[in-house]
């Protein structure tokens, strides 16, 4: 029989510390661990994708619980679900940053009324902007963020960082943190109501571990 | 070249037709069975119908200009509108009144979701009745609706409107912002969110506590127990219509202390239609007691609205259950 709950699990810079943290649930992580190419494991209850789908599966009830970075639900703020638990590993934080030296953005935004801000989180930048009442282009980019200021495409990036080690690197400096994230434990709204007591189980067990 | 429908908007053909039309004759026959008679009003009505109704979201998201330069909308639900027929067409008929309804309508929609700016709604209106036996003569059409459909594991949520505001001013929590905050994050579902606001409240810990149990609070009757002490007359409420109800009704029910979404005219009582074989609510509905005042008829009433649409995908659902 499977189990009560499929929990969507994100793979990439959360994944070992998510397959730990179910173990401790007395959910058996074995083969999700030592298969990297299966995306589907019904005997666990765990399916894995990347950490921007996970709001995806479990607004659409594929998954009943989903485990993503603060920064993910933010950047689809608009999803219905639920935000359960600060689960309070894969810390980071969200920043503006420039080349160091003189900041390039500033000076673009003081001559030219508008600076470029190159972001894989096009809508935290947005909002972060338009908060602090001020004009930002926002290019999108998919890969390395870093690249953008280097090469002249932007003044500024607005990413992820934890440790900063990448950042200074390539030669930037953090101006303006935005946000800080953690990872958290969502849930679609309907499996929360109707799997009430699994739901409760768990999260139970997570108080004591 | 293909003439393109604006984004949220389909054709119907036949095949599905034929399935949408076979479950909204099942669900009509047992609204004209207890007496809902059926009516239709205008998809436009003016603007100003609408703002009478204080709502909070699900307001009219598409405007038109008349030809004496007038504001008309495309009706966002069919309660405002049901409002307005009784008190001008109904304002000396005795109450109770029973009313059904099929229509569509018009939402805006976050693009790229898959959402319907036209969505087709099966709902009844019971106007005059208080609760709890308007409330439980309420739900139990909708769950005969339910079951003529062909529905089969789906529950429903029974929550109270008041409830958590209720909890609010017992414990003291006051300023339009901090309540704004708290109750803005209870409808994102924000718990990690909810915490902080309540935190910050510097409440004794069982006052917090029961601040951030009692919206996570869902299941049978016994979650009504939460209720005991500062919140003894919600429960008393629940109980009442729980008590009213027959067991093949009572059996659906979950009882849910967080429902709190609505339409902002929302009163009491308040509920959602869930089945496991689909993510998303079917239905909702609920008690606006206060909504005819302010069409000046003063009347109790209660209601719900279910989507077809979406009826009809999680009966197909059922069907094939969750892939595995």
């Amino acid at each position: 029989m499977n189990p009560p709950l499929r929990i969507a699990v994100p793979r990439g810079a959360l994944f070992n510390q998510t397959l730990d943290l179910l173990d401790r649930l007395g959910i058996t992580t074995q083969d999700v661990r030592t298969n990297d190419r299966k995306l589907l494991f019904d005997e666990a209850g765990i399916i894995t994708m990347r950490p921007s789908d996970v709001p995806t599966y479990v607004e659409a009830g594929a998954a009943d619980l989903g485990i993503t970075g603060k920064d993910v639900l933010l950047e689809q703020s608009e999803r219905d679900l639920y935000e359960l638990v600060d689960l309070g590993y894969g810390e980071c934080t969200m920043v503006l940053a420039t080349v160091a030296g003189a900041d390039p953005a500033a000076e673009a935004l003081r001559r030219l009324g508008v600076m470029r801000i190159a972001t894989k989180y096009p809508r935290i930048a947005t909002r972060h902007f338009l908060e602090t009442g001020r004009q930002a282009e926002i290019v999108e980019v998919k890969g390395s963020v870093e690249l953008a200021p280097l090469a002249g495409l932007a003044e500024g990036i607005v990413d992820l960082t934890a440790s900063g080690t990448t950042l200074k690197e390539n030669g930037l400096v953090v101006r303006e943190e935005i946000v800080r994230s953690t990872a958290r434990l969502i849930a679609n709204p309907v499996s929360h109501k109707l799997k009430a007591g699994a739901i409760d189980a768990l999260l139970e067990r997570l108080d004591e571990v | 070249m293909t003439d393109r429908l604006p984004s949220g908007t389909r054709d119907f053909l036949p095949d599905e037709m034929r399935e949408l039309r076979a479950v909204t004759d099942r669900v009509r026959a047992v609204f004209e069975r207890a007496g809902y008679g059926e009516v239709y009003t205008p998809a436009l009505e003016y603007e100003t119908t609408f703002t009478r109704a204080h709502m909070d979201s699900g307001r009219p998201a598409y405007r038109v200009f008349d030809e004496h330069g007038n504001v008309l909308v495309l009706r966002s639900d069919m309660t405002v509108p049901i409002a307005r027929l009784v008190s001008t067409r109904y304002h000396d008929v005795e109450p109770p009144l029973r009313f059904c309804y099929f229509a569509h309508a018009y939402r805006g929609v976050r693009p790229q979701r898959g959402q319907s700016r036209e969505f087709l709604q099966a709902g009844i209106e019971l106007i005059g009745a208080e609760s709890p036996q308007g409330t439980a003569e309420v739900l139990t059409i909708l769950c005969d609706a339910l079951d003529a459909a062909g529905l089969k594991t789906y529950r429903v949520g029974l929550g109270d409107a008041a409830l958590y505001p209720n909890l609010l001013d017992r414990l003291h929590v006051e300023g339009p912002d901090r309540r704004e905050r708290i109750l803005t994050e209870l409808a994102d579902g924000d718990f990690v969110g909810l915490q902080r606001e309540v935190t910050a409240l510097g409440l004794s810990p069982d006052d917090a506590a029961l601040l951030l149990t009692v919206p996570q609070t869902r299941g049978g009757p016994e979650v009504l127990h939460a209720l005991e002490g500062p919140l003894e007359h919600a429960a008393t409420g629940m109980r009442a219509v729980h008590a009213e109800l027959a067991p093949n009704v009572a059996n659906r029910i979950i009882f849910d202390l967080g429902l709190v979404r609505g339409l902002g005219y929302y009163t009491g009582a308040v509920f959602q239609v869930y089945d496991p074989a689909y993510g998303v609510p079917i239905g909702i509905g609920g008690r606006y007691d206060d909504l005819l005042g302010q069409f000046g008829r003063p009347l109790p009433a209660v209601g719900f609205s279910l989507n077809v649409e979406r009826l009809h995908i999680a009966l197909t659902s059922e069907e094939r259950g969750r892939p595995t």
